[in-house]
C-alpha cells in the first residue's frame, strides 16, 4: 500500500491537473444545448478509447490499427449480457473489460512471440479488428448485421445507466470513468510498469539488458490498453442505445480511436483528451461550416462531404506541421526556447 | 580469488566464420579484466554469449553458480550481470533522467526510491546538468556516460563495458577511466573491453587478448605488453596503440 | 525482391491437392459452382495482383503504409469513367491518359506531402496517407455524389473471330463464364507486370529502386539521390492503380469509396507475396482472389473476406517475410 502512496505523491501534479480538466469538463453540461451534449458525450467516448490505444501504442510503441476489436468487444458484450442475461451494464461494461483484455493477451500473445513489430502488427491488428467485424457480421446470436438494440428503461436509471430526464448525468458518469482511467494511466506513467513500457518502445535491446522482459511489458500493455478501450465500447452501446458491426468493429472506429491521441500527442497522458476536444470543435465547425456557409462562400451550402475534405485537409497539415501533436509541438517550442 | 563469472570453452560461429573459438575466462570478485584485440576479433559477440543476447554453439557461461548461457537477457540482468553496448543504445525518445530510471526501477519497485537512486546516479557520472535533456541531442561522451549511468542503476555485481573509452578525447577519456575505478572500488567486478592501449593497460587488474575468435594470451598488464605472440599478432593487424 | 522458385512448386502443388481432393461425388454436383469460382477468383486476382504490385512496391522500397492507394485509383476511376462518359473515349484507351496522369499525382504526392515525413514514426505516415485518402474521396463525394454508375461497353459481348478459334463473349470455360472485361483486364494486367518486372530487374533506374530499397544507407553512399529515388517509386505505385482503375470500370460499379475496397486486400496481397517482389504480388494476388471465393463456396453464409483475413493471419505469424520476400529476421 505504501508503494500506491508513493506513486501518489509522485503523482501528485498530473493528479492537480486532473482535477482542474476535470472540473472545467464536467461544466459543460451546464451551459448548452442538449445536442452539444451529445457531441461532448461522444468526444469523451472516444476521448477514453484513445487512452487506452495510447497505453499500446503511445507509451509501449506497438501501434495499434486495429483497437475497433476492444471497442467492439466492449460494445457488444454490454448489450449482449444485458439483453440476454438482464445483467446490469455496469458489470457488462466490467466484463467487456475483462474479455477486451483477454483478446489482447491471447492475439498479443501470439503476435509478440511470433515478433511482429511496426507495421506487421498494425496490419495484424487490423486484420483481427476486421475478422470480429465480419464474424459478428453473420452470428445470428448478437443479431448478426442488424445489431442489437437496448431497451429503453424510461426515465432516470442508474442500475441501467440510462438517463432519459437528465442527459447530463449520463455525461457525468462518463467523465466519472474517464477520470479514473487517468488516475490510472498517470500512475502507470510514475511507476515501474510506466517506465519499463517507454524502454520497450525505444529499445527492446536495451531494454532486456536492463532486466526487462519486453514481452512482459506488452502483454501488460496490451491487456490494460484493451481493457480501457472496452469501457469506451460498452458506453458507446449505452449511449446510443443501440450496436452493430459497423458501428462496434468497423475500420473507421479504429481510425477514430488512434486519431485524437496522435492529434493531442502520442505517449502523453493530456494528448487523448485534449486531440479528442480540438477534434470534435473542429469538426462542428466544418460542419455547421457547410450547413449554414457565410454569404461568400454559399456554393458551399449543404455539398455533401465537403466537411470531410476540410477535415482531411487539416489531419495532413497537422501531420506534416506538428508530428508529435499538438502538446509535442508546445514540448518542442518550449525546449527550443530553453536552448 | 574467487571467480564470479566463468567462461567454458565457449564457441560461437556465424556461417564459416567462427567469432569465439574455444575461449575459456574467469572474472574474479572485484575483478577488472581487460579484453584487448583488433576490430573483428570477436570481443562484443563473447559479451553477446555472456549477456545472453545470443546463445554459444557449444561451451557454458557461468555466473555466481548458476549456468546462463541459455538464458534470456533480462533474466542474466537481474541477476546482476549487466552489459553496455558498444554502438551506445540510449532510450532517444526519453530524458536522461528517465534513462536511469529504467536501470533504476530494477531493484526498486517504489518510484520515490528509485528517483533518489537515479539521481545519485547522474550525480556519480556527471550527467545531472544534462539530467532533463532528450537523450537523442547529448554528445556522444555524454551518451557513454549515460549508458553506464543507467547500467550502474541496475546494482549490478557483474559489469560488462563494450568499449566505453572509444571516440573520446583524452581529458573525456581520463574523466571516465577514474568512473571505472571507483565503480570497481564500489565492489562491482569488471569486464572491459578496450580498444584503447595505454588507458586499458593502467585500468585493469589482468588482461586477456583475444585474436580471430582465439583466446591468444591472458595475464598481468606487464605481461601482456611483453608478450612476443601478442606483439606479433597486432604489428600484423596496425592495432592502433593510441587513441583515435 | 529475389523470386523463390520453390515457393511458386509449392503453391501450384497446393492448388492441384485442391483439385484433386474435389474428384468425388460433389465434384460431379458442383463442378460449374466450382470452375466458376476458380475462374472469377484467378480473374478478378489479376486485379489485385496489379494493385498490390504498386504498392509492394511503395511499402517495400518507402518502407511505409499507404492508405491512399485505394483512394488513387478511384482517380483513376473517375477518370477514365469521364473520359469514357464526355468524350466516348474507350476505357482501354483511356489507360495511356491514366497510367501517365497518375504518375504525376503520385509524383506531387511524394515530393509534398510524404517526403517531409519519411523519418517520422510510422503512424504518422499512415495517417498522413489516409488524410490524403479522406480527401480524395470526399472530393468525389462532392463532385460526383455516392450513388454508384457503370458504363457497358459496346463489344462486351460481340463475337471475336481470331483465325482457328471464334470466341462468343461470354465464354464459357469449364461451365463458368468469362466476360470480356475481365478478361482483358486479367491479361493486361499479367502484361503489366511483366513489363513492372522487366523495369525493376532490367533497367539502372530498377537498379537503383533496389538499392535504396535494400540499403538506403548504402545507396546514398554510391551516389543514387534516395529521396528522388522514392519519388519516382511513389509514381510507380500510382500508375499501377492508374492502369487498374481504367481496367475495372468496365465490370465495377463507380463510386468514390471504388478504390478503397482494394486497398486491404492489397495490403495482404503484399504481405502475402514479400513486401517488394512483384512476383509475390502476382501470385499472392491470384491466390487471395481464390481464397475470398473458395470462401464463398465452402464457408456458406460468411463473407468472403473472412478467409482472405485468416489466410493473411497465418501469413503474418509462420512467414511474415512472405511467400517471395528475403527473411528478416
Ligand atoms: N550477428 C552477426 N552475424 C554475422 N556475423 C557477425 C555478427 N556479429 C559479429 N559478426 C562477425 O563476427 C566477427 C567478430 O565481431 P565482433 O565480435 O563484433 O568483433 P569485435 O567486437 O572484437 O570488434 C566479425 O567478423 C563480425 O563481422
Ligand atoms: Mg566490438
Amino acid at each position: 500500500m505504501s508503494r500506491l502512496r508513493r506513486i501518489a505523491q509522485a503523482s501528485s501534479r498530473d493528479l492537480m491537473i486532473l482535477a482542474a480538466v476535470v472540473t472545467v469538463l464536467g461544466l459543460i453540461p451546464l451551459g448548452v444545448s442538449r445536442f452539444t451534449l451529445s457531441v461532448a458525450t461522444t468526444a469523451l467516448i472516444f476521448a477514453l478509447a484513445g487512452i487506452g490505444w495510447n497505453v499500446l501504442s503511445g507509451f509501449a510503441g506497438q501501434f495499434s490499427f486495429g483497437h475497433a476489436a476492444y471497442f467492439g468487444l466492449g460494445a457488444y458484450t454490454v448489450a449482449v449480457t444485458l439483453t440476454e442475461f438482464s445483467i446490469s451494464p455496469w458489470v457488462g461494461l466490467i466484463v467487456g473489460g475483462v474479455i477486451a483484455a483477454a483478446f489482447g493477451l491471447l492475439t498479443g500473445w501470439i503476435s509478440f512471440r511470433f515478433g511482429l513489430k511496426g507495421a506487421y502488427f498494425a496490419l495484424a491488428t487490423f486484420a483481427l479488428a476486421e475478422m470480429l467485424r465480419l464474424t459478428f457480421n453473420n452470428l445470428d446470436y448478437v443479431g448478426a448485421g442488424i445489431g442489437i438494440t437496448i431497451p429503453l428503461a424510461g426515465g432516470d436509471d442508474w442500475g441501467r445507466i440510462q438517463f432519459e430526464d437528465t442527459p447530463s448525468l449520463q455525461y457525468w458518469v462518463l467523465l466519472g470513468i474517464v477520470a479514473v482511467s487517468l488516475v490510472a494511466v498517470i500512475a502507470i506513467t510514475k511507476s515501474r510498469l510506466g517506465s519499463t513500457m517507454l524502454a520497450v518502445r525505444e529499445d527492446e535491446d536495451a531494454a532486456s539488458s536492463l532486466g526487462i522482459n519486453p514481452l512482459r511489458a506488452k502483454m501488460a500493455a496490451i491487456s490494460i490498453s484493451g481493457f480501457i478501450t472496452a469501457l469506451a465500447g460498452g458506453y458507446y452501446t449505452q449511449f446510443l442505445l443501440f450496436i452493430d458491426p459497423d458501428l462496434a468493429f468497423g475500420p473507421f472506429v479504429s481510425v477514430a480511436i488512434l486519431l485524437r491521441p496522435i492529434i493531442g500527442g502520442v505517449g502523453t497522458i493530456w494528448g487523448p483528451v485534449l486531440g479528442a476536444a480540438i477534434l470534435s470543435v473542429l469538426g462542428e465547425v466544418t460542419r455547421s461550416l457547410v450547413r449554414e456557409p457565410p454569404s461568400f462562400l454559399q456554393v458551399i451550402e449543404g455539398v455533401n462531404g465537403l466537411d470531410q475534405v476540410l477535415f482531411g485537409l487539416i489531419l495532413v497539415l497537422v501531420i506534416i506541421r506538428a508530428p508529435d501533436g499538438v502538446l509535442g509541438w508546445f514540448r518542442r517550442r518550449r525546449q527550443r526556447s530553453a536552448v | 580469488m574467487s571467480s564470479i563469472l566463468s567462461v567454458r570453452n565457449a564457441t560461437k560461429r556465424f556461417g564459416g566464420l567462427t567469432a569465439v573459438d574455444n575461449v575459456s575466462l574467469e572474472l574474479g570478485q572485484g575483478e577488472i579484466l581487460g579484453i584487448i584485440g583488433p576490430n573483428g576479433a570477436g570481443k562484443t559477440t563473447l559479451f553477446n554469449l555472456i549477456s545472453g543476447a545470443m546463445r554459444p554453439d557449444e561451451g557454458e557461461v557461468v555466473f555466481d553458480g548458476e549456468r546462463i548461457e541459455r538464458m534470456p537477457p533480462h533474466l542474466i540482468a537481474g541477476r546482476g550481470l549487466v552489459r553496455t553496448f558498444q554502438v551506445v543504445k540510449p532510450f532517444s525518445g526519453l530524458t536522461v533522467f528517465e534513462n536511469v530510471m529504467v536501470g533504476a526501477f530494477l531493484r526498486r519497485p517504489d518510484p520515490l526510491e528509485s528517483e533518489a537512486h537515479a539521481l545519485s546516479m547522474l550525480e556519480f557520472t556527471g550527467l545531472i546538468p544534462s539530467a532533463d535533456r532528450p537523450a537523442k541531442g547529448l554528445t556522444l561522451a555524454s551518451r557513454k556516460r549515460l549508458e553506464l549511468a543507467r547500467a550502474l542503476a541496475t546494482d549490478p555485481r557483474v559489469l560488462l563495458l563494450d568499449e566505453v573509452l572509444a571516440g573520446l578525447t583524452p581529458t573525456e577519456g581520463a574523466e571516465m577511466v577514474e568512473v571505472v575505478k571507483s565503480i570497481r572500488d564500489g565492489g562491482v567486478s569488471l569486464l572491459v573491453i578496450e580498444h584503447v592501449m595505454a588507458a586499458i593497460m593502467a585500468l585493469s587488474d589482468r588482461i586477456a587478448v583475444i585474436h580471430h575468435g582465439e583466446l591468444l594470451a591472458i595475464g598481468k598488464p606487464a605481461q601482456i605488453a611483453k608478450d612476443p605472440r601478442v606483439v606479433e599478432a597486432y604489428l600484423g593487424e596496425e592495432f592502433q596503440i593510441a587513441p583515435d | 525482391m529475389r523470386g523463390r522458385p520453390r515457393n511458386a512448386i509449392w503453391a501450384a502443388l497446393a492448388i492441384v491437392a485442391g483439385l484433386l481432393l474435389t474428384q468425388s461425388t460433389w465434384w460431379d454436383t458442383n463442378q460449374t459452382v466450382f470452375a466458376q469460382a476458380v475462374v472469377s477468383g484467378l480473374l478478378i486476382g489479376g486485379v489485385y495482383s496489379l494493385v498490390a504490385m504498386g504498392l509492394s512496391l511503395v511499402f517495400g522500397v518507402l518502407d511505409i503504409i499507404n492508405f491512399a492507394h485505394g483512394a488513387l485509383m478511384t482517380i483513376a476511376i473517375y477518370v477514365s469513367y469521364l473520359l469514357f462518359l464526355n468524350q466516348g473515349v474507350d476505357p482501354y484507351l483511356s489507360l495511356f491518359i491514366t497510367i501517365p496522369l497518375m504518375f504525376i499525382l503520385g509524383v506531387g504526392i511524394q515530393r509534398f506531402a510524404i517526403n517531409p515525413v519519411m523519418d517520422a514514426p510510422i503512424h504518422n505516415q499512415l495517417l498522413l496517407t489516409l488524410g490524403i485518402a479522406i480527401i480524395i474521396e470526399n472530393l468525389a463525394l462532392v463532385f460526383f455524389t455516392g450513388t454508384p454508375r457503370s458504363i457497358e461497353l459496346s463489344y462486351a459481348r460481340n463475337e471475336f473471330d481470331l483465325g482457328p478459334i471464334t470466341l462468343d463473349f461470354p465464354v464459357k470455360v469449364f461451365g463458368a463464364v468469362v466476360t470480356l472485361p475481365k478478361l482483358i483486364a486479367f491479361i493486361m494486367a499479367l502484361l503489366l507486370a511483366a513489363l513492372l518486372y522487366l523495369l525493376i530487374k532490367r533497367t539502372q533506374l530498377g537498379a537503383a529502386i533496389r538499392a535504396a530499397a535494400q540499403e538506403p544507407e548504402g545507396a546514398e553512399l554510391v551516389g543514387i539521390d534516395v529521396r528522388r529515388i522514392y519519388t519516382i517509386t511513389f509514381g510507380i505505385g500510382a500508375a499501377c492503380v492508374g492502369a487498374a482503375g481504367a481496367l475495372v470500370i468496365p465490370f465495377l460499379f463507380v463510386s468514390p469509396t471504388a478504390g478503397a475496397t482494394f486497398n486491404i486486400i492489397a495490403f495482404i496481397v503484399v504481405v502475402l507475396g514479400g513486401m517488394g517482389s512483384i512476383p509475390g504480388a502476382l501470385v499472392g494476388g491470384l491466390v487471395i482472389g481464390l481464397t475470398q471465393e473458395m470462401t464463398q463456396l465452402f464457408v456458406s453464409g460468411s463473407s468472403k473476406l473472412l478467409g482472405v483475413f485468416v489466410v493473411f493471419l497465418a501469413v503474418l505469424l509462420f512467414r511474415p517475410e512472405g511467400l517471395f520476400g528475403r527473411v528478416q529476421r
